[in-house]
């Protein structure tokens, strides 16, 4: 299980826009780095990444081997109604993350 | 030997070694062809090159980790708004490092994230735009430690 952080405020007037941040702990290889036996390492990125809040999909992703190890990303919402955000990821491993914050809209 | 010559000689050299070495990196990573990626986006439809900002340092000093940050200038209204956000590093081994697919609730056209650049190079966005049109915005990036070209070097 993959270690993430999601930083959103807890609370929201209608209407305002809030910035929201993740941060999945991830490697991201490549697959052209090679271990120290020569063996290569097979390439595993978080290939997908949805940021949802109930049922309204917010922000979808697709991240190939150009982004960074441990995937930062922070964009601006205007939360619609008061409800979980959710952050789920797959890897090409097929391991999946989700982590998720209430925000209250007032 | 004076200073003043010490130093031209030095610079010199140091000059004469850094060539190879960043002839060799192009050599290696040569700009690769995005011409048939774009067009799987745009669907040959024109690009309007404004309104999107590529904010990047101007040199970085580890490619691992470039932070980045795109800005495109649209009210994100329910009618005019971007929808998409395609991110193109030519000279990377695998040129497209990330697409964005904004939902409504977006508050403003703009994600910020941190990529990884193999060389120096032009970094090259697209922002498909709600109604079939299209923008892009670019900038030029120097990386003095590059990322992910251990292979064959």
């Amino acid at each position: 299980m993959a270690i993430a952080r999601l930083q959103v405020p807890s609370t929201v007037r209608a209407g305002e826009a809030v910035e929201v941040r993740v941060l999945v702990q991830h490697p991201m290889e490549t697959g052209f780095r090679r271990e120290a036996d020569g063996r290569a390492v097979p390439m595993n990125v978080v290939h997908s990444l949805v940021c949802r809040l109930g049922a309204v999909e917010i922000l979808r992703a697709e991240f190939g081997t150009g982004v960074s190890a441990n995937p930062y990303l922070a964009f601006w919402i205007v939360p619609p109604a008061s409800g979980e955000l959710v952050v789920e990821w797959v890897d090409d491993a097929g391991a999946k993350g989700r982590v998720a914050a209430p925000i209250a809209v007032s | 030997m004076s200073r003043r010559l010490f130093l031209q000689v030095a610079g010199g050299l140091a000059a004469g070694a850094a060539l190879p070495a960043a002839a060799q990196a192009n050599r290696i990573l040569p700009v690769q062809d995005i011409a048939p990626l774009i067009e799987k986006i745009t669907g040959g439809r024109p690009i309007d090159k404004r309104d999107v900002t590529v904010e990047l340092p101007s040199l970085a000093e580890n490619g691992n980790s470039v932070p980045l940050r795109i800005r495109v200038a649209s009210p994100m209204s329910a009618t005019d708004r971007v929808t998409d956000l395609h991110v193109f590093a030519e000279r990377n081994p695998r040129p497209l490092i990330a697409a964005y697919h904004f939902g409504p609730a977006m508050a403003r056209a703009q994600v910020d994230t941190r990529i990884r650049l193999a060389v120096e190079q032009r970094v090259f966005v697209i922002a498909s735009l709600s109604g079939g049109r299209f923008l892009s915005g670019e900038t030029h990036v120097v990386v003095t430690s590059a990322a992910c070209i251990d292979e064959g070097i």
